[in-house]
Order: structure tokens, then C-alpha cells, then sequence
């Protein structure tokens, strides 16, 4: 861990500020689950960094036309347990649950998880060349330990993923994340949030250099009552995803109105694709409805020598998400995010 | 990041007041010291183990604001003000055990022992946050925690054994 100074931020702007006088060189300290331990691995070298954790910004407050609004402060554990998100967005309660341990969500935050690194090995150690961490060095997980990397959006220069749970529903919900910066504020839809490696993956999302996330806000949803989060992973609890999907259902009876999908550990953002959601529309909720819409957000993958098998295994997690999502919300959960067998 | 800037002369210590154990402690940390090495190496509170580092196996769990943490990934400047508890400050010294410690040693919930503090302080964090009722619970909420031994079947046994008492304690 390098030597670094430490400032505390008394208000956003005050934070801002800093961040543009620390010239490149600062970084915003939140809950620190992801950031603390990149600084002990030489991946982080700030200069400074800039703690925001008194700012203003750890309220879940219901907004004006109907949506919830989660400060980019509140921990991953008290935006799952908070009884709002559990009743009406009880996909991202359980997308959080599914993911690190309690003692990391008590600490971690829904701002810095929209921001946390990759888990590719290769990144972690600086011992090894990474386009991501070091432009231009080279890319050895596509030829190397690739199980933990992706098969969708990939590029020549970086086959990473996106880690988070929480942002796999996110992506379900079209959440919008609220920034403010230098110019001001501004919203971004999460589908435009996180980027594609192409060759440029050291770049992970669009916000600007000196932009802090201020929330997450969720607009009203109709998926409450069909909704799960359903993640395969290499032991029960506590492992990054191989696959996951978070799945929504508007039902009329039997009949689909609309769908929602999103995938976690196949790319390098939670992977969603509107045109596979949209055949289901109108079709009964059956695992031959299911089926196209697999085959159609894993079209153009390509799977590298550890990963191949999350192709056909995405395609049989999003069939069972679905699946269970038809069942019902209230059927499927208990309340510490586990999925029932089906 | 410039290396110019990284290899700058180390920036200033800081003071930072914590209350530890019910202690009130001022303390001039540098800004990279975790609580986990401010406690240990600081402190002489030794009972916090280092396991991993790097929040992967829960030895250094610790109760912050009566929150369960991982405390080799907090950094101690950043926590000024807050309010600690250690496997050392579950009971005061010379008293009756904690219940869960106390569950601990009744249902042999270790072989080594050097995750235990962990596992104690991660067990009592988890009642308090009271989303816990059954083994399966248990052992979903507890898997931030590692034991390498494999004492997991009489971890859970202690918990479940601790639940009531270390709820009764916690209310009053």
C-alpha cells in the first residue's frame, strides 16, 4: 500500500472540489470494501483520497411520482432490508443478499458498488500485464484462468465482468443513477451507465473524472409480485457469480405483458437486451415461451476455455429464472435472498 | 496516477478519538492504518486476529457502531468518533462469560480457535441485526466467516444455543 492523504468531506461540493484540486490523483473513500483492499494490492495509488462518508447521502426517501430514491451512501444491507425496497423492488433486495457477506454489506455502499472493480485474477495482481489496469500491457486471461471472466460484449483487449449483484438488478429495474459534478448534476440510465472493454477497458463507466453518485433512483414498478434473482456459483454463499439472473414478469393472468432480464458474471456490465424481453410479450409464461428469449440474449457469445459452459449454463439459469418468477415472488424467497428449489 | 506524486513524502498523521471496550481512546494514526492493525499493533487488543486481509475470511470481525465488520478494510482514520466493541469487550474482565462465548467453549465450536473471535463477534452482530431464526439462516448470514478446521455443525449449534440469551442482553 502506497503512502496517501486523507481528507474528510464536509459537503458535496466540498467534495467535488477536492477531487478536481487532487488533479487525477484523488479517489472518493465510501464503505472502502473494494477500495481498501485495491490499495493493499498496489492496484489503487491515490494520492489522496477523499472520505465521503459524512455527506448527506444515506436516506432511502420515496420520490414525488412514485419511485424510490436510494442515497449513494446507504449500506448494501440496510437498502436490502429496508422495507420499501423489500415490498417493491424485492429483486434488488435479494440481488444484494446474494452477494459478498454481512460484514461487507454492512459496509459497503450502493454508490462505490455501481463502482467496484473486476474480480479478474489477473487484475488483482500486478505482477501480470492487464489492459485494464495498465493500457496497453496486454490481456492474459483471455489465454489464461478465464472461469471468472465474460463471454458476452468482450473484446480483443479485456474479457472482464462487472462483479456486483445489485447492479444485475439494477439493470432489471432501469434504475437511474444521479451524479453531480463540476457542471453540475445529472442523471444516467443504468443501461448507459457501466461500458463495454472494447479498446478502451481500463474505461468502466461514463461517468466524468470529478462526478460523484449522489443516488440510485427506481422508478415505479410493476414487476413486484413476479420477480427473483436466481445465481449459480461455485459454493452456496459467499462467491462471485457464474452466472445470475434477475427476471421480471408482468403477468395478466397466464398471458406475459412485459418482461424484464438482466445477467450478471457474462460481461462487462449486467447484460440486458430488450428485443429477447420483448418476444415474450403477449405469450404464456411456459418454459417453450422461455426458450427463444435464451437462445436470443446469448446469441453472438463466445466462450474462451474455462468459461465456455456459462453459455449453456446462462441459457438454463434464464429458462429457471423465469421459471420461477411465473411462480411468484412470495412463493420462491425466503428472507435471506435463497431460492427455493423448484 | 503519476509515480512522482505516489513516492511524495509520507502525508501527516491524524488524530482520531474511538471509544474501544467502552474506553475512550485519542490516537494518531497514519491515514493508510486499518482498525484491524490499529487494534493489534496499537492497542495490544490481539484478540482480533489478522486472517486474510483483504475481507475474505472474516477472522477480523469486530462490532463498529454495533455493526459487523470487516476491520482489516476499514480504515481507522475514517471512523472518528465511533464506538468499537472487541472479542476482549463482550464481558468485562473478570466476569461471567458472554453467552456465545460462553456457547462456544459448551459446544466445542472450535479446534484451533483463530477464527473464533470472528465467528463470536460475526454471531452476536448477526442476532442483533435479527434477520436470523433458523440453522439455514445461520448458516447463510455466517459465511463471511471461514474455519479452516471445519468446526462449522457446532458453530451453528453455539449460535442457535446463544440466540436467546445474547437477545435478552441486547434489549436491555
Amino acid at each position: 500500500m502506497i503512502n496517501f492523504a486523507y481528507t474528510r468531506a464536509t459537503g458535496i461540493a466540498d467534495a467535488i472540489k477536492e477531487k478536481v484540486e487532487a488533479n487525477g490523483g484523488g479517489q472518493f473513500l465510501a464503505g472502502g470494501t473494494n477500495l481498501v483492499d485495491l490499495l493493499k494490492e498496489n492496484v489503487a495509488r491515490p494520492a489522496r483520497l477523499i472520505d465521503i462518508n459524512r455527506l448527506p447521502l444515506a436516506a432511502v426517501e420515496p420520490m414525488s411520482g412514485g419511485g424510490l430514491r436510494l442515497g449513494a451512501l446507504v449500506t448494501n444491507a440496510d437498502t436490502a432490508y429496508h422495507p420499501e425496497v423489500q415490498r417493491r423492488y424485492p429483486m434488488l433486495s435479494r440481488a444484494i443478499l446474494a452477494g459478498a457477506s454481512a460484514q461487507l454489506r454492512n459496509m459497503a455502499t450502493n454508490g462505490g458498488n455501481l463502482l467496484q472493480r473486476t474480480r479478474c485474477y489477473y487484475f488483482y495482481d500486478v505482477a501480470t500485464p492487464c489492459n485494464k489496469r495498465q493500457p496497453g500491457s496486454g490481456c492474459p486471461a483471455i489465454r489464461g484462468q478465464n472461469r471468472v471472466c465474460g463471454v458476452l460484449g468482450t473484446s480483443a483487449q479485456c474479457i472482464a465482468t462487472h462483479p456486483s449483484d445489485m447492479c444485475v438488478a439494477l439493470a432489471a429495474l432501469e434504475a437511474v443513477v444521479r451524479v453531480s459534478g463540476p457542471q453540475g448534476e445529472r442523471s444516467i440510465p443504468i443501461a448507459e451507465f457501466h461500458t463495454l472493454p472494447s479498446n478502451t477497458p481500463h474505461i468502466e463507466n461514463t461517468l466524468s473524472p470529478d462526478e460523484l453518485i449522489t443516488s440510485i433512483d427506481l422508478p415505479e414498478s410493476p414487476y413486484a409480485a413476479h420477480s427473483v434473482y436466481t445465481k449459480v456459483r461455485d459454493r452456496a454463499s459467499y462467491a462471485f457469480a457464474l452466472v445470475s439472473v434477475a427476471a421480471g414478469l408482468e403477468l395478466d393472468g397466464d398471458t406475459i405483458k412485459s418482461t424484464r432480464l438482466a445477467l450478471g458474471g457474462v460481461a462487462h456490465k449486467p447484460w440486458r437486451l430488450p428485443a429477447a424481453e420483448a418476444l415474450l410479450t403477449g405469450k404464456p409464461a411456459t418454459k417453450e415461451s422461455f426458450l427463444p428469449v435464451a437462445e436470443a440474449l446469448f446469441a453472438g457469445a463466445q466462450g474462451y476455455e474455462h468459461n465456455a459452459f456459462k453459455i449453456e449454463l446462462g441459457k438454463r439459469a434464464v429458462v429457471r429464472a423465469l421459471t420461477l418468477a411465473a411462480k411468484g415472488t412470495a412463493a420462491i424467497h425466503d428472507v435471506n435472498g435463497q431460492t427455493a428449489d423448484a | 496516477m503519476n509515480l512522482a506524486t505516489a513516492n511524495a513524502s509520507p502525508p501527516a498523521t491524524q488524530f482520531v478519538t474511538l471509544t474501544i471496550n467502552g474506553q475512550q481512546r485519542h490516537l494518531e494514526v497514519a491515514p493508510w492504518t486499518t482498525l484491524l492493525d490499529l487494534l493489534r499493533e496499537y492497542l495490544d487488543l490481539t484478540g482480533t486476529k489478522k486472517g486474510c486481509d483483504h475481507g475474505q475470511c472474516g477472522a477480523c470481525t469486530v462490532l463498529l457502531d454495533s455493526k459487523r465488520v470487516n476491520s482489516c478494510l476499514v480504515l481507522a482514520v475514517a471512523k472518528d468518533g465511533s464506538q468499537v466493541t472487541t472479542i476482549e469487550g463482550l464481558a468485562a474482565p473478570g466476569s461471567e462469560l458472554h453467552p456465545m462465548q460462553q456457547a462456544f467453549v459448551d459446544c466445542d465450536a472450535f479446534q484451533c480457535g483463530y477464527c473464533t473471535p470472528g465467528q463470536i463477534c460475526s454471531a452476536v452482530g448477526m442476532i442483533r441485526e435479527g434477520h436470523a431464526e433458523t440453522a439455514d439462516d445461520i448458516r447463510e448470514l455466517m459465511s463471511g466467516n471461514l474455519c479452516r478446521c471445519g468446526a462449522y455443525p457446532n458453530i451453528v449449534a453455539a449460535i442457535e444455543k446463544a440466540m436467546d440469551a445474547t437477545r435478552a442482553r441486547l434489549s436491555v
